[in-house]
């Protein structure tokens, strides 16, 4: 009894996990249970139930309600689709004037909206693809085709590489110094003489399209919610759930609207980066002082005086900052949109995956890292850089950077001119190296991969096997064999005994949703890979974060490496893993452990890191060991910063496990994939997309509000 | 006399949902508990006073007081839930935002605790800053502010970055920024708080200096009872958003109103704050002496010369008259009498 007073949570967590394994146990599997069901599966079977919900038949396998909840949802997605394709193609019908027939034309509104958007999109995406690759199709936009077949002369040339690579090797000077500078050209020189130039710079211009666009967006929605509760109120759901949506299951529904190809890719990459934005301006206006604004105020600021002279200013590392994450989303998307047909080097990535060959999506990769770290740096840069005054220089000093690239340009032109002379054989190479005449490495890589599968084999393979017969198939089976409604007093009971009946009440929404959708058994696959990564990912970054942290050096050397690894494209993480053990289940879980590592590192080591110094001097002073000050001290109070990057470690982790269906997995994602493929499966995409989303939230809403009262009690913050 | 500058009637500010409702119900007697129980916090509590022109009113009260809301209210920068504030006659409440952005930029100057300077912008530009807001030629705003870089004494430095100067360098750019528009009313709030206490005394003496030079109508808050009784025309001791007392520096020493007043004025050393005149007595008929002080002498800078006299000792104005005596036992008694006797 005294101990039930001492330690009251710790009994009443107990009897919920009583509870839970009680309900496992009482309820049996039903005979007739198979893994695949619902109405997700397309198949007719006359041993399925129906029902019918706004006019949409949905058929399932029935099973004992404790078991699994019947499939209450299966209309949604239906649902979805046909509105979404009544929209595009019913509603609405108007005249629209055609210029290529030179006639009305009826069309429905959102179709022609959406054409009319993509249109521009694609404008503005050759628009800077031809300055730096040269090309026809923006003079065209401008004319006519026929007026190119009359003016030969008229085609925009393309900046040759030298000018390219020096002029963002000045702007990285300009930015970050010399350090960055050399970077900066070092990279560009080898995407060139790697034969990578044409699509490093196709996926340049979509970043360069994306990100001032996802910017602009996202600043405006961010200064309208800092202005209106309301409107910050509206957008907080979608904020929410966007930040734990896999970006996969976005490109589905844009389909549908949007199309294939570059275009509809910057419009998902804008719906996936602007949220982030919004997040970071709303997160550095709330954070300027309040006497700073008064002071505007005093001095007689307008609204939009305020806004622009004095709030955006002051907020400007914040804003910046919310600039390279805008960035890093447009590469990762740059990367996944090659599904739906977005050029460069995402979709040479995807397409030398599918062909196995190793070592090209090696090449691929590598380019798409460099452009990625040094775009990331040249933002970071750019965020910390602080202004400096220039009232005092005269016009060379002011501008040398600027009259420096204008040097540059010629130079590089006339080098191109040289080159057109000297190279006879019909490759300026200083111009431009084309693809197949750069060196490659890729044999080199593919040799490498045989020879560590010949080497290895049996090594990789035993483990494999381990792994899969050991340890994935029994976790597996064990997700699976929880009935629903333990799975469902678990997550409702731990809400609960965390943050009240309001959580509680959020969990059980978020879980009610999977449970009546047709997919409650991929979700628990999910849920399981994820857990596996998650443990694995925690154990390591935990220990590694620690032993870092024991030395000053390590410590930043760790962050560093943290911060390199974080700047690649998640699907870049599936080259090295597919390399070692192909495709299985291994090589995803591989995948998932090493990206969601970083979170766990990352935290563990800022954790630890933000234990107030007076506090070690006066544990030091009380005398106690290395140990005794870790474990007495540092960790308690580092964590509940840890705690949060275990919630940055779920949400990455099911990412990766969701991008893994591109290896082949049995999860949720492998739905959203196939769901890419299929005519109807915009509604399959987004129910599954809010699914995985949920998963996150779920988690996300406990561990947020346990870190947030512990925070509390520990007067942290 | 002339129209006070500001004029506040029964201000009130209360936080809370439904806060003007409840002041309403209250009917001018409210009472902090009560609508702390109802979800209210009360910031000014039934505030009246007058300023008038030139004159300095130093409001002091400790944190949680209520005096910032007090300016606040009376700057408009949050609005007052009850009552009536002029500012030179205009109803300030009755502002619609173009008068009050006009107001702002054309009589009102405030500087603040944490000085609010502009990051991105230069001691120059951040002076310049209301001035370009009034859409003034860059060329002239410029010059100006350079003639505020001047006056408080920062020349040399007016192209450096807030970041690069010690906050007693960033509270003189925020000074010369809240009178790069001459206002007629200036407001201080807690203005050498976040300043050490070797640098705040320079301040004030730096703060005395340009007052007596420009004469403006000022609204001072400190929590600080000396700084108060070092520069005040006029004190107003808050409490719970109440004034306790409104008077001036002698007034509250000698006479507190009440007993929180009277905690503050207990550690005062009188000889430094008080007067001759505050504690002169009538012209009397005794026999006085050759030796004559004047009026406005501290009681500290002329103790001694009374002290070692045994006679009364007359005081005279600025023009040599006399106009009261003052004897050597009414120093002794007003330096250590007459305090702690109720303990």
């Amino acid at each position: 009894m005294e101990l039930l007073k001492k330690y009251p949570k710790l009994f009443q967590w107990l009897f919920l996990l009583a509870v839970f394994f009680a309900l496992c146990f009482a309820i049996d599997v039903p005979e007739t249970y198979k893994f695949i069901r619902g109405q997700a599966e397309f198949v007719k079977d006359p041993n399925q139930s129906a029902f019918v919900f706004l006019g949409k038949e949905v058929r399932y396998y029935a099973f004992d309600v404790f078991w699994r909840l019947p499939p209450l949802l299966g209309w949604l997605p239906i649902w979805i689709n046909d509105s979404l394709f009544f929209l595009m193609n019913d509603w609405m019908p108007m005249e629209f004037w055609n210029e290529d027939t030179q006639e009305y034309k009826t069309r429905p509104l959102v179709l022609q909206i959406t054409r009319n958007l993509t249109a521009f999109m694609t404008f503005l995406i050759e628009l800077i693809r031809e300055i730096l690759l040269g090309g026809l199709e923006t003079i065209v936009a401008f004319t006519s085709w026929d007026w190119i077949d009359a003016n030969p002369w008229a085609e925009l040339p393309g900046l040759p590489w030298t000018i390219v690579a020096a002029g963002s090797a000045i702007l990285a000077y300009k930015l970050g110094g010399k350090g960055l500078a050399l970077y900066a050209l070092l990279s560009m020189t080898y995407i060139s003489i790697f034969g990578q130039w044409k699509p490093s710079m196709q996926t340049l211009s979509f970043i360069l399209v994306a990100a001032p666009l996802s910017f602009i967006f996202g600043l405006g929605l961010g200064v309208a919610a800092y202005k209106s509760k309301r409107v910050e109120k509206a957008l907080y759901p979608i904020l929410l759930v966007m930040q734990t949506m896999p970006q996969y299951a976005v490109l589905v529904p844009a389909l549908v609207l949007f199309g294939v190809g570059d275009h509809a890719a910057v419009i998902i990459t804008m719906i996936v980066a602007v949220p982030p934005m919004i997040l970071l301006t709303l997160l550095g206006l709330r954070a300027v002082p309040p006497e700073v604004i008064e002071a505007g105020r005093m001095s007689g600021c307008s609204n939009w005086q305020l806004m622009s002279k004095v709030l955006i200013p002051t907020a400007r590392r914040d804003i910046l900052i919310g600039v390279n994450q805008v960035i890093m989303v447009c590469f990762s998307m740059a990367v996944i949109s090659a599904f739906i047909g977005a050029k460069g080097l995402g979709f040479n990535l995807l397409l030398a995956l599918n062909q196995l060959n190793i070592g090209l999506a090696l090449e691929a990769g590598l380019c798409i890292s460099l452009i990625a770290i040094l775009l990331d740096k040249m933002s970071l840069a750019w965020a910390n850089k602080q202004v400096d005054y220039f009232g005092n220089l005269n016009f060379f000093q002011r501008n040398k950077n600027s009259l420096f690239f204008g040097v540059i340009v010629i130079v590089g032109i006339l080098l191109a001119y040289f080159g057109s002379i000297y190279f006879k054989d019909g490759y300026n190479y200083l111009f431009e190296v084309p693809h197949n005449k750069g060196i490659s490495t890729a044999d080199f890589w593919n040799k490498g991969v045989d020879w560590i599968f010949d080497t290895f084999f049996v090594y990789i393979k035993a483990f494999n096997t381990w792994l899969i017969v050991d340890v994935l198939q029994p976790m597996r089976a064990l997700y699976l064999r929880m009935p629903a409604i333990a799975t469902l007093v678990l997550v409702v009971g731990a809400g609960y005994l965390i943050g009240g009946v309001r959580s509680a009440s959020v969990v059980c929404g978020l879980t009610l949703f999977i449970a009546f959708s047709p997919w409650w058994d991929r979700a628990l696959v999910t849920t399981y890979m994820a857990t596996f990564g998650v443990l694995v990912s925690c154990t390591i970054g935990f220990t590694v974060g620690t032993l870092c942290f024991q030395n000053k050096h390590s410590t930043n050397f760790m962050l560093n490496v943290c911060d390199i690894f974080q700047t690649f494209p998640s699907f870049v993480y599936l080259i090295p893993v597919m390399m070692l053990f192909g495709i299985t289940d291994t090589s995803v879980l591989i995948a998932v452990i090493v990206y969601a590592t970083i979170p766990a590192t990352r935290y563990t080591i800022e954790g630890l890191r933000s234990v107030p110094a007076g506090l070690h001097d006066a544990a030091t002073m009380s005398g106690v060991t290395k140990f005794q000050r870790l474990f007495k001290i540092e960790f308690p109070l580092a964590f509940p910063h840890m705690m949060l990057g275990l919630n940055q470690t779920i949400v990455f982790a099911l990412f990766m496990v969701i991008i893994g269906a591109f290896i082949g997995t049995e999860d949720l994602g492998q739905y959203i994939l196939k769901a890419l493929s299929d005519k109807k499966g915009a509604g399959i995409g987004l129910t599954l997309g809010i699914c995985v989303a949920f998963i996150g939230l779920i988690f996300d809403n406990l561990i947020r509000t346990w870190v947030g009262q512990r925070k509390k009690h520990l007067g942290i913050d | 006399m002339s129209e006070p500058v500001i004029k506040c009637q029964s201000v009130y500010k209360i936080f809370g949902a439904n806060a003007e409702s409840m002041l309403k119900e209250a009917n001018g007697n409210v009472d902090a508990k009560t609508f702390q129980e109802n979800g209210c916090i009360v910031g000014v509590n039934n505030a009246s006073f007058e300023v008038s022109k030139g004159e300095m009113l130093v409001v002091m009260g400790l944190s949680g007081s209520g005096k910032s809301t007090l300016l606040r209210c009376i700057s408009r920068l949050t609005d007052a839930t009850g009552g009536k504030i002029f500012i030179e006659g205009q109803d300030l409440l009755n502002l619609n935002n173009k008068e009050l952005i006009d107001l702002r930029r054309n009589k009102m100057g405030m500087v603040f605790q944490s000085f609010a300077l502009l990051p991105h912008k230069t001691v120059l530009e951040n002076i310049a800053f209301p001035l370009q807001i009034k859409g003034i030629k860059t060329e002239d705003s410029i010059n100006k502010a350079m003639d505020m870089v001047k006056l408080v004494g920062l020349d040399g430095r007016e192209n450096y970055f807030p970041r690069e100067l010690s906050g007693g360098q960033q509270q003189r750019v925020g000074i010369a920024r809240s009178l790069a528009v001459e206002p007629d009313i200036w407001f201080l709030d807690e203005p050498f708080s976040a300043l050490d206490p070797l640098i705040r005394k320079e301040m004030q003496d730096e703060f005395l200096r340009l007052q007596e030079k420009l004469q403006k109508t000022i609204m001072f808050i400190t929590h600080d009872f000396d700084e108060a009784l070092k520069l005040a025309d006029r004190i107003a001791i808050m409490k719970d958003g109440i004034i306790e007392q409104l008077d001036t520096p002698a007034n509250i020493v000698l006479n507190p109103a009440t007993e929180y007043v009277r905690k503050f004025t207990e550690e005062v050393p009188r000889e430094k704050v008080l007067l001759i005149k505050d504690v002169m007595d009538e012209i009397t008929s005794d026999n006085m002496g050759d030796i004559k002080v004047s009026k406005d002498e501290i009681i500290e800078n002329v103790a001694e010369k009374i002290l070692t006299q045994e006679k009364t000792v007359a005081v005279t104005d600025g023009k040599n008259n006399i106009v009261g005596s003052i004897n050597p036992a009414k120093i002794i008694n007003t330096v250590f009498g007459g305090r702690k006797n109720n303990h």
